[in-house]
């Protein structure tokens, strides 16, 4: 059985996550020691809360030093929700911050005059560029999204799936292994199963 | 945006039920079984509601909201006897993502205050229970909607979304359970008055009756209980007739 680590630094719904991956039938595991992190494939990073308070509480732990020497060393990381926008270089909620900067570009929060913050809804998803996360999607898919931030990366091929929200933001953002969801696709039903089995499969070396 | 369909279990006593303008209490079947049905059925959202007054009632709920939350992969939203920041944590806990504050919130507005800086406005709804009074005046009332109050509907939502929550679940006393259509007005009125989202409840009788809500109601959502548990429609034929003429989430993707 596929072990998965589950970064768990206190921002999290952690459990969520682990019930879709078991369902999956991987074996989430919660990780809270940046040491623990060489022995796992995959590692999925969750989050709810300000991008600066975050980062400050991963590089004291020194678990983000741990999570960049994962993604460098090319093995699979996803980052959900803030953990996708941890992955970027720098943050600007809670003052401006620098991320784990493995992904080239910025989080800002979504300026949608006239819409509700924080976009708390369903969402279209169009799939940018071909990846191995959204296999057997199709084109494009809708997800669940709660956030008031959003990604943006720098550069286009970092672009995976964009959604629209009074402003264009990176749904998905990628570099190689290292991928990120602004959505939940542990709350968007079967599609979002669907995007969370591929992560697995990338993982277990099946593509 | 895309607009829910949000099936609602009534919960008492572990047993889904589900009443006529807040009494006359009939079962409607097993939580755990209803919420996986609902789920593999497109609904986008489910709601449930503590509606037993003991303490053990409430851990019962508890309970099952785990039950239910480990089978289900859309967002869940619960509530019943939320008086206390430590109420909605342990709702949280046990696997919901956002908690419904009815009846404490009118007691002491600063419980939305203190909830949605602790956990976050996206997961405090607000759940006003009201009933015409005349012209554009609906009248909250609290205590599952036996109690009338001095706010008006459309000041009270609106004092909310201010002091936090992030959304409002608007149910008509008039209206529930008789399927006669919501309360287009009280729906519109708040839908206006207020930026966050509005989940309309009570009186959904028809898909007509739910595409008025969602369009000339302004809702951002539509609650159904009674239409969904005794099958006279599915939440899979609510949304085929509805896609036509509201942005609806797809369930799966094209091609």
């Amino acid at each position: 059985m596929l072990r998965v680590a589950i970064v768990d630094y206190g921002r999290g719904n952690i459990h969520s996550v682990a019930k879709a991956l078991a369902h999956l039938g991987c074996r989430p595991e919660v990780v809270t020691r940046p040491e623990e992190l060489v022995s796992y494939g995959p590692v999925v990073l969750p989050g709810v809360g300000a991008f600066a308070d975050a980062f400050d509480t991963l590089t004291a732990s020194g678990m983000a030093g741990a999570l960049r020497d994962h993604a460098t060393a090319g093995r699979p990381l996803l980052g959900i929700c803030l953990g996708l926008q941890l992955l970027m270089q720098t943050g600007t909620e809670g003052g401006t911050s620098p991320g784990l900067g493995l992904i080239p570009g910025e989080v800002r929060r979504l300026e949608a005059p006239g819409r509700k913050i924080p976009h708390t809804s369903w969402n279209s998803v169009t799939f940018t560029q071909p990846s191995p996360l959204s296999a057997g999607l199709g084109t494009g898919a809708d997800f669940y999204f709660v956030h008031s931030y959003a990604a943006f990366p720098a550069e286009r091929r970092h672009w995976l799936g964009e959604t629209d929200y009074g402003q264009t933001f990176a749904a998905i953002a990628g570099a190689g292994l290292t991928l990120g969801t602004q959505f939940h696709p542990e709350k968007s039903g079967s599609v979002g199963l669907r995007l969370l089995h591929n992560f697995v499969r990338i993982a277990g070396g099946e593509v | 945006m895309l607009k829910r369909i949000i099936p609602c279990l009534d919960v008492k006593d572990g047993r889904v039920v589900k009443g006529v303008s807040f009494g006359n209490l009939v079962d409607a079947g097993d939580a755990v079984e209803l919420a996986r049905q609902y789920d593999s059925d497109g609904a986008d959202e489910l709601a449930f509601l503590d509606i037993t007054a003991s303490l053990e009632g409430r851990r019962t709920f508890t309970d099952l909201l785990s039950q239910v939350a480990e089978q289900i992969f859309i967002p869940l939203s619960a509530g019943g006897g939320v008086s206390t920041p430590a109420d909605v944590g342990r709702l949280l806990r046990a696997g919901a993502d956002k908690v419904t504050i009815n009846t404490a919130a009118v007691e002491n507005p600063e419980l939305i205050a203190e909830a949605s800086s602790a956990y976050g406005a996206q997961c405090i709804v607000l759940a006003i229970d009201a009933a015409h009074v005349a012209g554009a005046h609906w009248q909250v009332y609290t205590h599952g909607g036996r109690r009338p109050t001095e706010l008006d509907a459309v000041d009270w939502a609106a004092r909310a979304v201010a002091l936090g929550a992030g959304e409002i679940l608007l149910t008509s006393i008039d209206a529930d359970g008789r399927q006669t259509g919501y309360d287009l007005s009280l729906t519109r009125a708040v839908s206006l008055a207020v930026p966050v989202p509005v989940i309309a409840s009570g009186g959904a009788g028809s898909v007509a009756d739910i595409q008025a809500v969602l369009t000339t109601g302004r809702a951002d959502a539509a609650l159904l209980a009674s239409l969904l548990h005794f099958g006279q429609l599915t939440v899979g034929a609510i949304k085929a007739a509805l896609a036509e003429h509201v942005p609806l989430r797809h369930i799966r993707p094209p091609g």
